[in-house]
């Protein structure tokens, strides 16, 4: 599916993921032409989330399943998700750490297996105890990373969450030596209206990151944007900066997440940002995508809904043509190496270098109300539909010369961030 | 809303196990641009936090905004520490957003979260009500309670 997008080296250098790895499930499936979907989903109820597996599993698709922790056991209250299930209070995740591992085990078993991967998604920036009782229950697939879940989630101090996730890769790596798997969330800072060079920079420093603390099978991530022109050039700028930064003994995909921000209220709508973005998948190269089901701009899906966005996932991927490589336009690409270039000056340690960039201002991420990010950098959706920046703040790139642009107000933040919305409701 | 006079400082913030952002970012611009002055404390805020941050800020009004569906059981949680502080007991507080996880019950969480100390909520983010709420609100409100100089 993906021959086409892919550059000479990376043609050459395959390095496999081990038989019964997620990166070597994703690999075989990209080989035979298929794209893997996958559902977000967790439930602290044992019954549902144990269908919700099985119900993935056995999709009219080609699928992984995802267990996604709930949001107490991912700032660390580990005392608030156990109390919630004491008092049978439902959570809007599965609380791995206060589940005793058996249960965990339990939930997995004999759904669980080499032709069926499930990765273990959470936001944590205290990723420590979550690995530990993911591995405990025999998976090796996480993701996350220093920046991208710590930034735009909460307030632990991001040097913190380096020395965290460093010591949470290495965890992994030796946990399940040869098959773990880590995702960096780099191409999803705050879902929406953040320009797509800044996505496939922080994506790409944090497979590194992973990289330089023993991971051997990553994902890079992008989330569907704006225009899906500019959408398929960073795909295939993440493809090409990985050929060129990641060590080339380290497997590689690059996983889409159909649109994060306001999503769609009609089912139509919904529906058809979901086929846009399995469309966009295919034919940028991407070998994963993580949908959004109908009820999104609602409420938390079911895992009906689920199953559903699923099947019109890998429908949609199903009658798209792969693309060619055309030799355009690149100012994606060009954008995210001089931030990733300017950043990995700054010291041979990829997690200082990321610290010592966002302190500085080199990397800044628009909208981000964290005390560690300079916060001098905005984005706007230009007349073309393509995202742009208005500030750069001290980054080493440009700003679209555009004087006129009127300062955001609630109104017109509020028109952005419902630009997508409105383009597939109508 | 053009009639509405400033009532001086707006405290924003996010529940603890709430990470949104977006909410936050628009609600600051919404308020500032009904001519208060806004601390935007961000996402995830602890209880111990947001009374720290109140008394150094000695805000006029507390707004909390919630929209992961733990918003009922975090905001009670955060109004019942806020109204245990002496000095803070008095601060208008008011919570919006969605605050369930699901639409039921809504009456009832609203009414439980008042009685536990909120003036107002806003569920499922009646944006109006809440500007009608803010021009109502009369300037430095919170000063007569008692807050220290």
């Amino acid at each position: 599916m993906s021959a086409g997008v892919l550059g000479a080296a990376e043609r050459t250098v395959r390095p496999a993921a081990p038989e019964g790895s997620f990166g070597r499930f994703v690999a075989d499936a990209a080989r035979a032409g298929r794209l893997v979907v996958q559902p977000r989903m967790g439930f602290s109820d044992l019954r549902r989330m144990r269908a919700g597996l099985e119900r993935t599993r056995f999709a009219a698709a080609t699928t992984v399943g995802t267990v996604t922790i709930d949001s107490y056991t991912r700032v660390g209250a580990y005392d608030a998700a156990h109390r919630a299930l004491v008092e049978g209070t439902p959570l809007n995740g599965y609380p791995i750490v206060a589940y005793p591992v058996e249960t965990t085990r339990t939930l997995l078993a004999g759904v669980h297996d080499e032709s069926f991967p499930v990765q273990v998604r959470h936001g944590s920036s205290q990723p420590e105890p979550i690995i530990r009782a993911l591995a405990a229950a025999g998976l090796h697939a996480t993701e996350g990373g220093p920046v991208s879940y710590c930034l735009p989630y909460g307030r632990t101090p991001l040097r913190e969450s380096v020395r965290n996730w460093a010591r949470a890769s290495e965890l992994l790596a030796e946990l399940a030596p040869g098959t773990a798997h880590l995702e960096s969330f780099g191409g999803c800072l705050l879902g929406q209206l953040c320009p797509p060079g800044l996505l496939v920079a922080v994506s790409l420093l944090e497979g590194l990151f992973f990289a330089r603390h023993g991971i051997t099978s990553v994902s890079l991530s992008y989330a569907q944007q704006t225009d899906p022109d500019q959408d398929t050039e960073a795909i295939r700028a993440l493809h090409r900066l990985a050929a060129e930064f990641l060590p080339a003994t380290v497997d590689r995909h690059v996983v889409l997440y159909t649109y994060m921000g306001t999503f769609p209220t009609t089912a139509r709508g919904a529906r058809r940002l979901l086929a846009a973005s399995a469309d966009l998948a295919v034919r940028a190269g991407a070998q994963r995508l993580i949908v959004k089901t109908v009820a999104e701009a609602h409420r938390i899906p079911t895992v009906a809904e689920n199953v559903e966005a699923l099947e019109t996932a890998a429908a949609a991927a199903s009658v798209t043509d792969p693309g060619v490589d055309p030799a355009g336009e690149e100012s994606v690409y060009r954008e995210a190496r001089r931030l990733v270039e300017a950043v990995l000056d700054l010291d041979d340690d990829p997690g200082r270098a990321l610290h010592a960039a966002f302190r500085r201002g080199y990397l800044d991420v628009p909208w981000c109300l964290h005390p560690d990010n300079a916060g001098r950098s905005r984005s706007f959706i230009d007349d073309a539909g393509r995202l742009r920046w208005s500030a750069v703040g001290r980054m080493p790139i440009t700003a679209t010369a555009s004087a006129q642009q009127p300062a955001m107000s609630s109104a017109r933040l509020l028109s952005a961030l419902h630009t997508v919305a409105r383009t597939y409701d109508q | 809303m053009a009639h509405s006079q400033g009532v001086g400082k707006v405290l924003l913030t996010g529940t603890v196990s709430d990470s949104h952002t977006w909410n936050l970012v628009f609600l600051e611009l919404f308020v500032e641009e009904l001519g208060h002055q806004v601390v935007n404390l961000g996402p995830c805020v602890p209880d111990d936090l947001l009374v720290r941050r109140c008394r150094i800020e000695a805000p006029d009004l507390v707004v909390v905004s919630s929209v992961n569906g733990h918003g009922y059981v975090d905001g009670l949680s955060a109004v019942t520490r806020l109204r245990a502080e002496p000095e803070l007991a008095g601060v208008p507080m008011v919570i919006g957003g969605k605050l369930g996880l699901d639409g039921r019950d809504e009456a009832d969480r609203a009414a439980r979260l008042r009685a536990a100390g909120f003036d107002a909520v806003f569920d499922d983010g009646d944006l109006l009500a809440f500007q009608r709420f803010l021009a109502d609100l009369p300037a430095g409100a919170s000063t007569m309670v008692g807050r220290p100089a």
